[in-house]
């Protein structure tokens, strides 16, 4: 019996190996052919990097993956605008879910080094590695989103005025809840965060001064089941009204589902909540990213500092929907007169949380302390972490 | 309590109930592989391919227990790569249960591609009749969504599999003294197999609760380290279910009361509090092991251990 | 039919050595199926992950900034797993590591002498050891399982750092955006040339792997590790100290991680911010492994899975295969490599299920 099951191994073993030869004398056939067709490739791809010389590259880093339908979904939007403003004359390329910091660089310089004319990067943190690629790289221009470092001359920031639109939601909460109060559900305590809670709360004031805002800070930008809970917790708390500085549509989930409303968060999300959004603060990226390529096309780019609102159509309000006429015309008329520059939010009489005056009447806020913003105004139920 | 009005606290236990409830499955699962002496650390790679596997099915089928049916399914036969290795190929438990997560997490980002950003069909709560009408505890217990009542009836009926059946005496025996079982005549290979696939199969419904009740949407990665909770709930529980049970929803608790503590105003860092679920089960690991006595009774002597019949 | 294994006699040397190469075989094969069924022209997929890379001067530097945390991560993962001390929370021992070796650029920002770069590097080792104590005093106190000690840790020394960089040790000058104020030159770890990416934490590296292989192979002490990993029994009975080699290997493994930590840092990104943890920690198991706990084997198994980061990305870039591709391709390669290693210590056979002669009778079961 051992005999017949050494024997039965040992021709399965020369069967084996005979096979495994067979196999890779077919691989190394299949690679011959392959390596051949490569080449072929190699000789078109070569005859179309000629072509593509003549047009202007323009690169995107993403934070996210461009189906998130927030943050990163919006500069994709943008991306796709340049392709179908600018034509012929550009080409796009872009990576999607870059992790921030140092591990950014890699990419970014991949970027650089593989014919990009223009870089957009497109989260805070990528901002020291986008510096030290823009020295690496002279020749290539840099553009990145919500920083405030410039180090050389090819790197450009700009940003938007996200805060006006909160303002307008503060005052559509004011009028549309019940309980009085509000809930926030806030990612990190840095000023653009802090910056749009201020913000709302003093557009809800300025409906009815004893409004009030339960924030909580989930210490992420995404995580969907945790901005759920949060969500949950905040409605237990009593409030009647959600909004968010996070990225996901969790939270509109469950205002929907426990019959509440919601506003959006970077990008429309009307499909999330037929019934519960009343609107949406848009990133509408698109106009800048087309100017500043078309300004590389034409050599006329330089370095700016860039920070637009609504009046610029940076910022935009999805449509005023799931509320009373009068509610949607008041919406209507402060985002007009934002536009307009009649209303500015961070503009006195406006007390810190403390009690001390921060902006006497009529006074209007230095952009320098907005960009820094790390204290809460009246009224505010929090305490800012630090 | 806090100025809560009755309503308010059933709805801060019913979000307690769907915060413990993946964990409590995956858990449950997990409870039986280690008890068969088999320790797979592959739990969050299961969960995550149960969350995309049932949000696809639902999307494509339109029903989200169709979905959660798949769920299970994915789960069970995504584990079999892990029992292959282990079992068959008498593989280190450790390293292929880290290499079935790093793969699921990997592999369920791939296949949820074309999903994400999709609204998926929530799964309902079934209220039952009479029952869910009883005051206070009607809308906890039987006000709720299937995946909940699996949970909770799969907790009970595994702790009546294990010490009340002589399937449950094998079990147990395979995982304490393998060579002893095998001596019995007990098949060790393929009842630990059958343990594992358990284990998937409850990994995936966990995962499916995720996607289809917890957030119905598709997020890679949106199981967020629940599957390493599930197995710091095993070894909390010492290997018992009804601790397992007490466990889940005591971290389950901590989970929502994070955000109440801060919501109420009180000043702790959010950073503190966000820690504090697994400061608390490491505390937790640190009682149950120092009481030798309680351990020793239910820890499976044979956990992690290679099994390869002699000859 | 069944699969059955039979032990060797004597653990296979051609199997010790080829095994990892069947291992990368396999997965360039399920590969290149992968490629097809995405609709990429495998050949190029493969080509552009693995043989690319190496080509430009440039992405090696890259694979080299890569591999150097994993490298140094995995060498001390491979006396703690050696020792069977699964020590699975190197992502949290790295992080404190960083957050260590950052006190002296911190508090003693203008501080310029040569003797800062050392003491932050020594700060460094000491955060991240000191980290890997937790763990391993409570396995060897109160037989608390480290696996999962160590890895809720992962979780806690996210969320100190968050703390510090947000509150503490935040850059006032920073606008309030978290991260600490950026490192004086002489707290920088300098790269090899002026505005290279590859620092000396490589060095670091290397050195590491020579001084472990050593250990490992030639004291006696790396005997007695390897003793009391294969066979506990055996160690018990020759009056090893198992519980003094669990804190022993820990705090090996833990300072190795820290310094990884802190030339990250203190390397490629010049100050501590939230960011610090990239999962380094956890990929490096994955080396450790596929370098089968042998500091030489970590040192191209690092390599190896730096290539396929840096290649990933190219394919990201030229072919548009996502990211989720490269996690893919890292999970098949452990499977594979798992799977081939079995072959050293058995053969296998195929069994009729009704065959009596391996004694074991099936069917019966629960």
């Amino acid at each position: 019996m051992k005999k017949i099951l050494i024997a039965i191994l040992g021709i399965a073993v020369v069967g084996g190996g005979y096979y495994l030869y067979n196999q890779n004398q077919t691989a190394k056939m299949t690679a011959m052919k392959a390596m051949e067709a490569q080449k072929a490739a190699e000789a078109k791809e070569e005859a179309e990097k000629v072509a593509a010389l003549a047009k202007t590259k323009a690169c995107f880093i993403y934070i996210g993956p461009t189906g998130d339908f927030g943050w990163t979904y919006q500069h994709d939007q943008g991306r796709k605008q340049i392709e179908a403003e600018l034509g012929d004359a550009v080409e796009t390329a872009f990576l999607e879910s870059v992790p921030e910091s140092a591990e950014a660089q890699r990419p970014i310089e991949n970027f650089a080094r593989n014919g990009c004319d223009i870089i957009f990067t497109t989260s805070f943190n990528y901002m020291d590695p986008t510096n030290k690629a823009a020295k690496k790289h002279p020749n290539v221009k840099f553009e990145h989103a919500t920083g405030f470092k410039r180090e050389s001359d090819n790197v450009s920031t700009y940003s938007s005025k996200f805060y006006q639109g909160r303002y307008v939601q503060g005052q559509i909460a004011a009028k549309m809840s019940k309980t009085g109060v509000a809930g926030y559900i806030a990612s990190f305590p840095i000023p653009e965060v802090v910056r749009g809670i201020n913000a709302f709360i003093l557009g809800a004031q300025s409906v009815n001064p004893d409004f009030k805002l339960k924030v909580v800070w989930v210490s992420t930008w995404f995580d969907p089941p945790k901005e759920a809970d949060a969500a949950k917790a905040l409605i237990d708390q009593g409030v009647d009204i959600i909004t968010q500085h996070t990225d996901s549509t969790a939270a509109m989930q469950v205002a929907s589902d426990r019959g509440i409303k919601a506003f959006g968060q970077a990008s429309d999300m009307i499909k999330f909540g037929p019934k519960t959004q009343l609107t949406a603060i848009i990133d509408d990226w698109g106009p800048y990213y087309v100017e500043r390529t078309k300004a590389v096309i034409d050599g006329t780019w330089k370095q700016s500092d860039t920070w637009r609102g609504m009046a610029e159509g940076n910022v935009v309000m999805a449509p005023f929907t799931n509320m009373p006429d009068d509610v949607a015309a008041m919406a209507t008329k402060t985002t007009a007169d934002i536009t307009s520059g009649a209303v500015e939010p961070f503009t006195g009489p406006i007390m810190k949380q403390d009690g001390t005056v921060w902006l006497k009447a009529g006074e209007k806020s230095d952009i320098g302390t907005l960009l820094g913003m790390n204290f809460y105004v009246k009224g505010v139920d929090d305490k800012l972490p630090n | 309590m806090f100025g809560f009005s009755l309503d308010v606290w059933i709805s801060i236990i019913i979000s307690v109930c769907a915060a413990s409830t993946p964990l409590l499955l995956a858990a449950t699962g997990e409870l039986i592989v280690e008890r068969s002496g088999v320790l797979n650390l592959g739990v969050e790679g299961m969960m995550i391919m149960g969350a995309v596997a049932g949000f696809s099915a639902a999307q494509l089928s339109g029903s989200p227990y169709v979905g959660a049916l798949i769920a299970v399914f994915a789960g069970a036969i995504f584990s079999l790569l892990f029992g292959f290795l282990t079992l068959t190929l008498v593989a280190n438990q450790v390293a292929t249960g880290l290499a079935l997560t790093i793969l699921g997490l990997g592999l369920s980002g791939m296949i949820g591609e074309g999903f994400v950003g999709q609204p998926g069909i929530k799964m309902l709560p079934i209220e039952i009749p009479l029952l869910s009408d009883i005051p206070i505890i009607g809308k906890i217990l039987f006000g709720q969504d299937i995946i909940f009542y699996t949970s909770i009836l799969l907790v009970f009926a595994v702790g009546w599999f294990l010490f009340k059946t002589k399937a449950g005496l094998q079990l147990r025996s395979v995982g304490d003294n393998h060579t002893s079982a095998h001596a019995l005549g007990i098949n060790v290979i393929k009842t630990r197999y059958l343990a594992v696939m358990f284990g998937g199969a409850c990994a995936g419904l966990a995962g499916a609760h995720l996607s289809l009740v917890y957030v119905p949407q598709w997020v890679e990665g949106m199981t967020a380290g629940r599957g390493w909770i599930a197995l710091a709930l095993v070894v909390f529980s010492s290997w018992r279910p009804m601790r397992l049970l007490v466990g889940a929803y005591l971290f389950g608790a901590v989970t929502i009361a994070q955000f109440h503590v801060q919501a109420l105003g009180i000043g702790i860092p959010a950073q503190f509090l966000t820690s504090l679920p697994y400061i608390a089960t490491i505390i937790v690991l640190v009682i149950i092991a120092r009481n030798r006595r309680m351990t020793m009774i239910n820890t499976p002597a044979s956990l992690g251990k290679s099994f390869v019949p002699d000859r | 039919m069944r699969l059955e294994l039979i032990k060797r006699g004597n653990p296979s040397k051609t199997f010790s050595i080829f095994s990892p190469f069947i291992a990368l075989l396999l997965t360039f094969v399920t590969g290149a199926i992968m490629f097809m069924l995405l609709g990429k022209n495998p050949i190029t997929g493969l080509y552009t992950y693995f043989i690319e890379p190496l080509i430009d001067p440039w992405t090696r530097e890259q694979i080299l900034v890569k591999a150097t945390p994993l490298i140094l991560i995995a060498v001390g993962l491979a006396v703690c797993f050696r020792s069977s001390n699964w020590n699975i929370g190197a992502e949290g021992q790295y992080i404190i590591g960083g957050m260590f070796g950052a006190i002296i650029p911190v508090y003693f920002n203008e501080w310029d002498s040569p003797l800062v770069l050392p003491l932050v590097m020594m700060m460094g080792m000491i955060g991240g050891a000191l980290y890997a104590y937790i763990p391993a005093i409570l396995k060897s106190k109160f037989g608390t399982n480290e696996i999962l000690t160590s890895l809720m840790l992962v979780y806690v020394a996210q969320q100190i750092v968050d703390w510090l960089v947000r509150g503490p040790w935040r850059n006032p000058a920073g606008m309030g955006f978290p991260g600490t104020k950026d490192f004086n030159e002489s707290a920088i770890l300098p790269s090899f040339y002026e505005f290279g990416d590859a620092h000396y934490g490589s060095v670091f590296a290397l050195i590491a792997v020579i001084l472990a292989w050593f250990f490992l192979s030639k004291t006696i002490k790396g005997f007695e590790i390897n003793i009391i990993g294969e066979t506990p029994r055996a160690a018990k009975f020759a009056g090893f100290d198992v519980k003094k080699m669990t804190i022993f290997a820990f705090l090996i493994s833990g300072a190795l991680a820290g310094l990884a930590g802190i030339a990250e840092v203190s390397g490629s990104v010049e100050k501590l911010d939230d960011k610090l943890s990239l999962g380094y920690g956890f990929t490096a198991i994955i080396v450790a492994f596929l370098g089968r706990l042998n500091p030489l084997g970590i040192l191209a198994a690092g390599l190896i899975l730096a290539l396929t980061y840096i290649g990933g990305e190219g394919a990201q870039i030229s072919l548009g295969i996502s990211d989720r591709a490269t996690r893919v391709f890292q999970g098949l390669l452990l499977f594979f490599v798992l799977a081939c290693d079995t072959l050293i210590h058995y053969r296998f056979r195929w069994v009729k299920t009704v065959d009596n002669i391996s004694g074991t009778k099936s069917g019966e079961g629960t």
